[in-house]
């Protein structure tokens, strides 16, 4: 794990480089680190100017195997850069650190205001306007990461509805522990597969949570490590999933939008025209993904691999997957 | 053997122990971890009141789904999962949905009644 002493002295020379000489590093702080990253927030103070910035680094500077489906830091960095020319709003990204380079595998983008807690987003005041614009500025920002040209960019991973069923389906069986509503989910996704649409650039965990939001609407959409190729509309569908409406049941997409509204929002901004029907097959698929994840994070426990309270309880929370499965099962004829 | 204390009044004690003497003393992960153990022991909770009867009738509801007399719930819980798997029984199968449903919503009264797919089940 990094240290703030192992990163300083790189840093504040990467910011006399970038900002010019006296530019000064300040308010360096660790903001969360999983075993695949660390985020780092920091200031750079030039002339006049504070540039807030955060710095995303592979744990110690040094690549580890990250798990099979999350694309390198320097990938990343890339598809902030696709996607910005695509007119998506996202951090923009100032330096890219090579792996042996003195702050080791990491890139900075600058640090975009705004809140990314998805109860705050959709209980306080202060985004009162920005709920009434979310599900546009959604609709918006999914057509433009879709629209976004595959040719030239670092190959990423391809994975579509079918190979999810199949990764999914094979780890719900390796913990033999057979539940009637994920298996009616797989047979059910199996046997009522869409016609696949033309792949594209999905970003993979689009949702509440991964989106900095202003006053103004959606500020930025962070988090591209589960970047691959994959349906366009997986990514819509995970941003209706009940898990991610924090509560707002009622407000399908998110907490704080219709899906009609979604739809046209998407379609009007260049995407293709999908029907609420087509969203509930990979709305189905995405709390079906997250129920066997909660399974794999109570499997941390039983295994002993981690054995907090947390990862015990975790395994608790699958039923709250199978009661959305069971609530999109009993409204599936609503949108046909 | 004996019930004084019960189960019950142990898992309380413990519970008012974590959120009455322990739990203001800690702070950050500790703290967080602290509120995570005393919710966990409310699902025991509501697991020892609702479990029992909520399973019996789980059972009968399974035996008469499948045609068969079963020892527990689980062991016709793997004979329902084979069925739905082989394609014998789908969401079509008379009786399957809605036997899902009343054992989902039973079992998420024990995990989580606060989930607001409960309540668009339930509604």
């Amino acid at each position: 794990m990094g240290t703030g002493n192992d990163i300083e002295k790189p840093l504040a020379a990467w910011a006399e480089a970038h900002f010019g000489a006296g530019a000064e590093l300040k308010a360096l702080k660790r903001l969360s680190g999983g075993a695949s990253q660390e985020t780092w927030a920091f200031e750079v103070s030039a002339g006049a100017v504070t540039h807030p910035l955060i710095l995303r680094r592979a744990p110690g500077g040094v690549a580890v195997a990250r798990s099979s489906e999350a694309v390198s830091l320097a990938t990343e960095a890339e598809l902030l850069g696709a996607t910005t020319k695509a007119g998506v709003r996202v951090p923009a990204v100032l330096h890219v650190s090579p792996p042996g380079s003195a702050l080791g595998e990491a890139f900075v983008m600058r640090r975009v205001a705004g809140e990314t807690l998805g109860r705050k987003i959709l209980r306080d005041d202060e985004y009162k306007l920005a709920r009434t614009r979310l599900t546009k500025d959604c609709g918006a920002a999914l057509a433009g990461i879709h629209a976004v040209r595959l040719e030239g960019l670092t190959a990423l991973p391809r994975s579509l509805g079918g190979d999810q069923i199949a990764k999914y389906e094979m780890i719900y069986r390796s913990y033999e522990m057979p539940r009637p509503v994920l298996e009616l989910a797989f047979a059910w996704l199996k046997a009522n597969a869409p016609a696949p649409a033309a792949p594209v650039l999905v970003h993979g965990d689009f949702r509440l949570g991964n989106l900095i939001v202003d006053e103004e609407g959606l500020g930025a959409v962070l988090d591209w490590e589960l970047a691959h190729v994959g349906d366009p509309r997986e990514d819509i569908a995970w941003l209706c999933v009940n898990s991610w409406r924090f509560g707002h049941s009622e407000k399908r997409v998110g907490g704080f939008g219709d899906l009609p509204e979604l739809l046209d929002a998407y379609a009007s901004a260049g995407g293709a025209r999908f029907t609420p029907a087509e969203i509930d097959w990979w709305e189905i698929l995405g709390s079906l993904k997250w129920g066997v994840m909660c399974m794999t994070m109570y499997a941390a426990y039983k295994t002993g691999a981690d054995p907090s309270v947390e990862r015990a309880a975790i395994g608790r929370r699958v039923s709250e997957n199978e009661i959305d499965l069971i609530n999109l099962f009993e409204g599936l004829g609503r949108h046909a | 053997m004996h019930d004084g204390p019960s189960a019950k009044e142990l898992i309380e004690a413990v519970k008012a122990f974590i959120d009455k003497a322990a739990a203001p003393q800690l702070t950050g992960h500790a703290a967080f971890h602290a509120r995570v153990a005393s919710n966990a022991l409310a699902t025991v909770l509501r697991e020892l009141e609702i479990r029992p009867s909520a399973e019996a009738v789980e059972k009968a509801r399974l035996e008469s789904l499948l045609g068969v007399a079963g020892e527990s719930a689980l062991e016709l819980n793997a004979k329902l999962c084979e069925k739905i798997r082989s394609g014998e029984m789908n969401l079509y199968t008379a009786g399957l949905l809605p036997h899902l449903k009343s054992t989902t919503i039973d079992q998420l009264s024990v995990d989580q009644p606060g989930y607001s797919g409960l309540k668009t089940a339930t509604r």
